[in-house]
């Protein structure tokens, strides 16, 4: 097969992870908040529900495509796919497993917060096209949330950076194998040099998924439904969709950084050349313990105020980032 | 300013001039206002009759600068059905539906309001049984409609569990009150006179079995909640209300005593079966959205602590007075007052002697506390504004008539 053939099948296979991630991910949503309210969630489509979100899925394109007069049509039109593009591209530098990903880069870990970080204009191009007073309001509040976070976001996980010497994902996993007393895994997440760099990560990037508590941008009880207001039919599902896949993205990285990636420690290094899908499927399964955390926090916590959040971003996150970088650092030199 | 008291509700004082709102919020700018040379537009914002937190159809008209709000002009009318008009071509028994329909969440106590200005009117000895049935019918209200307060107060902070949590109670309490009036919350069970109906068998065990659970229910719901430290820090220190400002904007009910001023209808005016109840009324101190939020959790668990009281001590006897099959009340003027969920439900009551009230003025709550938003508004944040209109517990039914 040529390059681009390969290239192809690998770009369809993450669009292909990505709305089944989508359609997945609104189910176990639906469950878990379900679940956790003391009623079922869905039950009558399909066994126990699990049609409906594919009912929905096809409900959503077949619904009529509503562009209000006076959007600005071509911003209108343009920002949900500003929003989805990125969060398809993050899913470039994900490591499955050893073999199963899409591009193996040395700078996959900057790449995928690049990724990341270009969905705010998406959404600040929805907020100010929608002609809306609270799609403006909900488009002003995802970028200066999501600017203020992304810096303490990347500076969290320097340390990782500065230890493993290397921003490849894959080299990050590397070196987290083996178990200490052949119990507990080496994982970073053991490691207390990065209990504050975990916690750290977990907040920035709750708020930079939009979840809550930090969903500010779309609270639906302050300011309706923020920028996605205005939109219908499948452009709301996109924005939908990449809210979605964005909290895999970042669930999946936590996943590689923190826990060890596709591998478990406990299992002999040849299974995952012998059982290929082995790999891919810890790692999901991981990667979905990650999102049912933030889904729990979902339905439970109220959400925090606007300026409670800038504060919290730049007068306490980067600050503390920033000082543990340095200690770190010493600790890492010192230690090696 | 003159240096004129005068006595507010039999509770305290209230000096002209000790309370100076400073610059009225007496509608909105509408103009761009300029700051240090450079122009920032403000903008109007329309925050409802459609909006998923104004509890009904309140609109508020908020000029706000970024997110701050700088003027607020509160709009109603939008669920408007002309009760007091109604009433005036309905039999007296027959108001008690329309009083339903005005604070809806909290019937009965709108039905009692009303039942105890006829009475004034009629010559009719209330038997000891139907007080108590309204005490209770009232208390299980009470409770019912804080939950719902509860629920979407959390809603409002973007906080979805405790809502579920707090309608199984409500689901419970429903079940009750059907099995009380036959209705779930249009219950036209207070009548002049008396009430319906008598508690059906088995009753008393059914409220029972809910009150073994309930007090740990309110602290699992309080803790969930109240203990949060996002709720803690969204909450304490916004929307307040201090003392002078809610006697001067004659709020009543939980609002009014957030801010320590000690008035329950309950207990300045009893009616009812309440001066044979032992019962404490919660008062805050500050009068901010979290001493509301905590004065309504204390009424709840005093409803309840009430509610076990009137099935304990519950009397034997007739469940209403013999009232003639049309009421035709004594021509005259008479006001009655209950303490309902939300305050001060009031009813002023002109009767002409025929089957048909003259006139009926519906005194609720919740129009002085939607009010009161215009001024306490100006300062905070949006997210800030829902919070607060969460906290006064408004009802558009009742505001809107």
């Amino acid at each position: 097969m040529s390059v681009f053939a390969i290239s192809a099948l690998k770009v369809a296979a993450a669009l292909g992870l990505m709305l089944a991630n989508g359609v997945i991910m609104i189910y176990m949503l639906r469950k878990v908040l379900g679940h956790l309210h003391i009623r079922l969630g869905p039950m009558h489509v399909g066994w126990k529900g699990t049609l409906q979100t594919v009912m929905d899925v096809l409900k959503l394109l077949t619904k009529e495509d509503i562009t209000p007069r006076a959007v600005d049509r071509w911003l209108f039109r343009l920002a949900p796919a500003v929003v989805f593009v990125p969060s398809l591209m993050a899913y470039a530098a994900l490591p499955f497993s050893d073999t199963w990903r899409v591009t193996d880069l040395d700078t996959g870990l900057l790449y995928t917060f690049t990724a990341l970080s270009l969905v705010p204009i998406g959404i600040l191009m929805a907020g100010w096209a929608s002609a809306n007073k609270w799609s403006l309001l909900g488009g002003m509040r995802a970028a200066a949330q999501q600017i203020a976070y992304e810096v303490p976001l990347l500076l969290s996980v320097l340390p990782i950076v500065m230890l493993v010497g290397s921003t490849n994902l894959g080299t990050i996993v590397e070196a987290q194998q083996g178990t200490l007393l052949g119990v507990v895994p080496r994982w970073f997440i053991m490691n207390p040099l990065f209990w504050p760099t975990f916690l750290i990560f977990v907040v920035a990037a709750l708020v930079e998924t939009n979840q809550t508590p930090f969903d500010l941008s779309e609270g639906e009880s302050e300011i309706v439904a923020g920028f996605a207001t205005e939109y219908s039919a499948m452009k709301f599902g996109l924005l939908f969709l990449s809210e979605f896949s964005n909290q895999f993205i970042v669930s999946a990285l936590g996943v590689t950084l923190f826990f060890g990636g596709w591998t478990l420690p406990w299992l002999p290094h040849s299974w995952y050349a012998a059982v290929p899908i082995l790999g891919p499927a810890i790692f999901i399964t991981k990667t979905y313990l990650g999102i049912f955390i933030m889904m729990w926090i979902r339905g439970t916590f109220p959400r925090v105020r606007i300026d409670q959040v800038m504060q919290l971003g730049w007068q306490r996150l980067i600050p503390v980032s920033l000082v543990w970088i340095v200690f770190s650092g010493i600790v890492i030199k010192v230690w090696s | 300013m003159t240096d004129r008291c005068e006595e507010t509700l039999g509770v305290g004082l209230l000096c002209e001039g000790q309370h100076d709102p400073g610059v009225p919020p007496a509608g909105l700018r509408r103009s761009p206002s300029g700051v240090d040379g450079l122009t920032t537009e403000h903008l109007i914002i329309n925050m409802g009759p459609q909006h998923p937190s104004t509890h009904g159809v309140l609109r508020l008209i908020i000029e706000v600068d970024g997110e701050e709000i700088v003027a607020v002009e509160v709009s109603v009318g939008y669920l408007h059905r002309g009760i007091e008009k109604l009433a005036e071509h309905r039999r007296y028994d027959a108001v008690g539906t329309l009083m339903d329909r005005g604070d809806y969440v909290s019937g009965m106590m709108g039905e009692l309001a009303f039942a105890l200005a006829a009475e004034q009117l009629m010559d009719v000895e209330v038997p000891r049984k139907a007080h108590w049935l309204r005490s209770l019918a009232s208390e299980l209200n009470r409770l019912a409609s804080h939950l719902v307060w509860y629920g979407t107060f959390g809603l409002d902070t973007g906080a979805m569990g405790q809502f579920l949590y707090a309608m199984r109670e409500r689901e419970a309490l429903l079940d009750i009150l059907e099995a009380l009036s036959g209705q779930r919350m249009m219950f036209n069970y207070i009548r002049p006179g008396g009430v319906v109906a008598d508690m059906p068998l088995g009753l008393t065990e059914q409220i029972r079995t809910f009150l073994s659970t309930f007090d740990t229910y309110l602290d699992e719901y309080h803790q969930l909640l109240g203990g949060n430290e996002i709720f803690q820090m969204r909450v304490k220190g916004i929307g307040t209300i201090d003392r002078q400002m809610a006697l001067a904007f004659g709020l009543t009910g939980a609002n009014l005593r957030a801010a320590g001023v000690d008035f329950d209808v309950r207990r300045a005016r009893p009616y009812a079966a309440y001066p044979e109840l032992d019962f404490e009324v919660p008062l805050g101190t500050t009068g901010d959205a979290w001493d509301r939020y905590i004065v309504r959790m204390g009424e709840m668990r005093q409803s309840a602590r009430m509610i076990a009281q009137l099935i304990d001590g519950m009397p034997e006897g007739a469940f209403t007075a013999k009232v003639p099959r049309i009421i035709r009340p004594n021509a005259g003027e008479a006001y009655a007052s209950v303490e309902s969920s939300r305050g001060e439900t009031g009813i002023h009551l002109f009767a002409d002697g025929t089957e048909h009230p003259y006139r009926m003025h519906y005194r609720g709550p919740s129009l002085f506390a939607a009010q009161a938003l215009e001024e306490i508004l100006p300062g905070h944040l949006i997210a800030d504004a829902v919070m607060i209109v969460g906290s006064t517990d408004i009802m558009l039914g009742e505001l809107d008539r």
